[in-house]
């Protein structure tokens, strides 16, 4: 939203672009001092339980908004050949670049999250990669320097500042998520350090980013085929399988005796 | 037994952890009777079997259809494939009859291969470490990492049992993902689609995957 009102600005003396940009950047500072208030006031709390079970209250509605990201999905990646793992030298290098511009708010989520650890690997490996790499086209970070790239977002900040994950919700075009990773969502594109580049940039960043993601899609495309069209209810395993994994990003692997599903003792199948 | 914690889950309070897993020593000390017929050893060498016959899979340069069918011996060999097929019915177990439970069992185990044979695309080139192994209720679980080259190392674990008579893995968790936990919700909605039907499910699965 914000890139449009950037692109409102007229360059022609100058001024009203800089005025703009230090109006943006006041508002800027204004949402992180608040953001680390919140986060301060949170972070006492400690992370979120591990939530357990399917909380769906919205089911119906995200089954229509499933259906439409599976026509969309179908519309731009099911061609009438058999899919498979293609993705030549040009998808690669576009997921590279893409995740390398995804870096920068990475690291201010770690840093959000008091992770200093993570937020430093990953600002190493924005350097190396935009340097040795050539603007992230390859990823000499993490198959030369043992960089690989740590995953994170705001998402991940709340919930390490203790905001429970909320009703599963599936968003138009983003797909499974939960109502804790939807606010992050809004969020981690307000606070995104790409924010303060200039509109043109930013537009070829955000461009690069998509096309990034739209790369990784076709390189995990027998599997992602094999939820979307090869299940009998793609929209109940698309579920599960995002509230599983994501709660496993969250709190790690978390078999105990208590918790622990055994086939071998359950009533149910006797 | 050290605390299991990676990098990427550095926790800021784990006295939750901590408290836990003194529970649980005081547990194990208190039910000396509970033991394990599995031993931890037996449990590793299961899977560092199985990840050995995968790591041979992967490096033996077959595609396609010849490397399903490797995989799908992999399965047979090293899974419980009745205890999985069972678990994925769910309750319908219950009502099917022998004779429609061997042969839901047979398909599935097809549907299993196939499919899990197409998604092993994704880990052609990767290497598989044995990482450890943890005891929970009456089976053990063996931590495995997948690496992948330029890729974050993931975890794989595999759930290991001998109840079935014979030492067996009867659950994978790749990342969270749990197969059981899929499966079951995969079947469930098969069976729905037939209203309920085991044999017209049983048809279904013989081509699904």
């Amino acid at each position: 939203m914000e890139v449009v009102t950037k692109g409102s600005f007229v360059k022609r003396n100058g001024s009203p672009d800089v005025r703009g940009r230090n109006a943006r950047a006041v508002s800027r500072g204004a949402a992180a001092s608040v953001i680390c208030a919140l986060g301060l006031a949170l972070a006492g709390c400690g992370p979120a339980p591990r939530a357990s079970g399917i909380n769906d209250p919205y089911e119906a509605s995200n089954r229509q908004t499933h259906d439409f990201n599976k026509s969309v999905d179908s519309a731009l990646f099911r061609s009438s050949e058999p899919s498979s793992n293609g993705q030549g030298p040009v998808g690669h290098a576009l997921e590279n670049v893409g995740s390398n511009l995804s870096l920068p708010g990475k690291v201010l989520n770690s840093l959000l999250q008091g992770r200093p650890e993570p937020a430093i690997k990953n600002t190493f490996r924005f350097f190396i990669n935009s340097t040795l790499g050539l603007g992230g086209l390859f990823d000499p970070a993490g198959t030369s320097f043992s960089l690989p790239e740590t995953d994170t977002d705001f998402g991940e900040t709340l919930h390490v500042w203790g905001v429970p994950e909320g009703s599963y919700l599936e968003l138009p075009f983003v797909g499974p998520s939960t109502e804790r990773d939807a606010l992050g969502m809004v969020v981690d594109i307000v606070i995104n350090p790409l924010g303060a580049l200039d509109p043109d940039e930013r537009a070829a960043a955000f461009a690069l980013r998509m096309g990034g993601k739209i790369a990784k899609r076709q390189r995990y495309s027998t599997t992602v085929d094999s939820i979307l069209y090869g299940s009998a209810d793609s929209y109940a395993q698309s579920r599960l399988l995002y509230l599983q994994n994501r709660r496993f990003e969250l709190n790690g692997e978390e078999t105990t005796n208590a918790n622990a599903y055994d086939p071998y003792d359950d009533p149910a199948l006797q | 037994m050290p605390t299991p914690t990676t990098p990427m889950t550095i926790r800021r309070c784990n006295r939750r952890t901590v408290l836990g897993y003194g529970a649980a020593g005081l547990a194990a000390a208190l039910l000396p009777g509970e033991a394990l017929a599995l031993t931890d050893a037996q449990a590793r060498a299961l899977i560092q079997r199985a990840v050995d016959d995968v790591n041979v899979a992967i490096s033996s340069g077959k595609t396609g259809p010849a490397l399903y069918a490797m995989f799908e011996r992999i399965f047979q060999k090293y899974a419980d494939v009745n205890v999985i097929a069972r678990s994925a019915l769910g309750v319908a177990a219950r009502q099917a009859s022998p004779a429609q439970m061997a042969a839901f069992t047979q398909a599935f185990q097809g549907y299993l291969s196939r499919k899990y044979g197409k998604r092993f695309r994704e880990f052609i080139g990767a290497r598989f470490t044995i990482e450890g192994a943890r005891p929970i209720k009456t089976f053990y679980e063996v931590k495995t990492t997948a690496i992948l080259k330029g890729q974050a190392p993931f975890e794989v674990l595999w759930q290991v049992s001998d109840r079935s008579g014979a030492d067996k893995f009867f659950n994978l968790i790749v990342e969270g993902v749990n197969m059981l936990a899929s499966e079951r919700t995969e079947i469930g909605a098969m069976l729905d689609r037939r209203r309920g039907n085991i044999d017209l499910l049983i048809q279904d699965l013989k081509t699904a995957g």
